[in-house]
């Protein structure tokens, strides 16, 4: 009986770490070749790095924090597979949210509007 | 009144501005970034956790009528991503005649695609617990016309609506234009037939790009467009003979620390239709209001 318990106990800690070190790099795996070759129109601008920063106050700081260091559920984007990943994969998560895990979709903002929130994330 | 009532009413009073104070500074405000249209809705959902706040009103006089202004304020919650749950409450003032209360709907909005796509359909059903003095016009359907405006509130308070409402939402993005279609069928819980209306709608920021600092009148704030809605009979004369029709250029301005403006003016375009409405609305939206509730009650404790 203990050692179901334990068994079980033992599950839910390795199913939980798993969750918490899901999100960036699962997430990122998920999205489509295509997708992740398009290419940033505004990297290295510091004009769009800082737009891009003004819009993740306004549009993501509310569930991942004002410092991106995460919230809760909202996983850090300062951790390294953020900064590595393709740009085209970061644009196509912006673009569609995972609905399952609570990350809206930002598809109602312009394109150019993600690009500039892409260009900040790759320099936290 | 005595030494130690006013004192009690002081600390009330301070205890109710701290309160206050608490609440501006703790619920930190969301960016809507919402379609400028007031009857179409788009495929957006509220973001988990968010509470938006919206309070709309819509002034018209009708033709042989007195002016009137209907209101509905509308709190809009994030369940989830995919499910999106709203409370109403509407009123309305008529000149010369009385302000009343008119009831209230309890919607949900469901995305039924989790990826963008390039139609992304949504399913909405409300339940709508009104009489038939209600004036927020919030959707128009069936033959919906001038003449349900020329009653008395008294008698038209005596006449309940309890109805179920079911729309259809398409919504697409396409290079920064937001377009979205809705089907609407309506029916009264009481034997009347199913009614039938339509909305659509275009528009798009003025400026795609957005600008390096905070700025209150920069393009990328204001949205601007056009939506196009009204009845189409109902299941014994389906079509759009009888029917109101409106035609409505719409405008959003989002300030930076929060609130939304919407304005839009309406053109009646048949005989059945009102001649002009004015419709206005305010919204606020309350980021991660849970927690910050959460927060603000549990003081440090809640934020740890």
């Amino acid at each position: 009986m203990t050692r179901g318990l334990l068994f079980f106990a033992a599950l839910a800690i390795a199913a939980s770490l798993a969750a918490l070190g899901r999100p960036a790099g699962d997430l990122l795996q998920r999205v489509p070749p295509a997708a992740a070759k398009r290419r940033n129109p505004f990297a290295g601008s510091e004009p769009d790095r800082r737009a891009g920063a003004k819009l993740f106050r306004q549009e993501c700081a509310a569930c991942h924090g004002r410092d991106a260091k995460g919230i809760g559920k909202a996983p850090p984007l300062t951790n390294p597979l953020v900064r590595q990943a393709d740009p085209g994969k970061l644009f196509w998560i912006l673009q569609n949210g995972s609905l399952r895990r609570g990350m809206p979709s930002f598809s109602h903002l312009p394109d150019e509007e993600r690009w500039q929130i892409v260009t900040y994330l790759k320099s936290l | 009144m005595s030494i130690r009532d006013q004192k009690r009413a002081l600390f009330g009073s301070r205890w109710l501005a701290k309160a206050i104070t608490g609440v501006f500074v703790c619920l930190a405000s969301a960016w809507a970034g919402e379609a400028p249209n007031f009857i179409t809705y788009t495929h957006q959902m509220e973001e988990p956790g968010n509470l938006e706040i919206d309070t709309k009103g819509v002034i018209a006089k009708p033709a042989g009528g007195n002016r009137f202004l209907g209101s509905a304020m509308e709190f809009e919650y994030g369940t989830t991503g995919w499910w999106t749950t709203e409370f109403y409450l509407d009123g309305q003032a008529t000149a010369s005649d009385s302000t009343v209360f008119t009831g209230f709907r309890l919607e949900n909005r469901f995305r039924v695609l989790p990826r963008e796509h390039w139609i992304n359909p949504v399913l909405y059903v409300e339940f709508e617990d009104i009489n038939a003095a209600d004036k927020s016009l919030l959707e128009v359907v069936g033959h919906d016309g001038n003449d349900d405006f020329l009653g008395s509130n008294a008698e038209a308070r005596q006449e309940k609506e309890r109805e179920i409402e079911t729309k259809l939402i398409l919504g697409s993005y396409v290079k920064g234009w937001t377009i979205a279609e809705n089907f609407i069928v309506e029916k009264n819980l009481r034997h009347e037939p199913w009614e039938f209306g339509y909305a659509v709608a275009a528009s798009r920021p003025l400026a795609l790009r957005a600008k390096p600092d905070r700025c209150t009148f920069c393009a990328e704030n204001f949205q601007a467009g056009v939506e196009m809605y009204g009845g189409l009979g109902t299941h014994k004369d389906f079509g759009l003979t009888d029917t109101s029709q409106y035609v409505a250029p719409t405008i959003a301005w989002q300030l930076p620390n929060g609130p939304l403006f919407r304005f839009s003016p309406g053109f009646g375009v048949t005989a059945q239709s009102l001649p002009m409405l004015f419709r206005f609305s305010v919204s606020y939206e309350v980021a991660q209001a849970g927690r910050a509730i959460r927060e603000m009650f549990a003081g440090d404790k809640g934020r740890r």
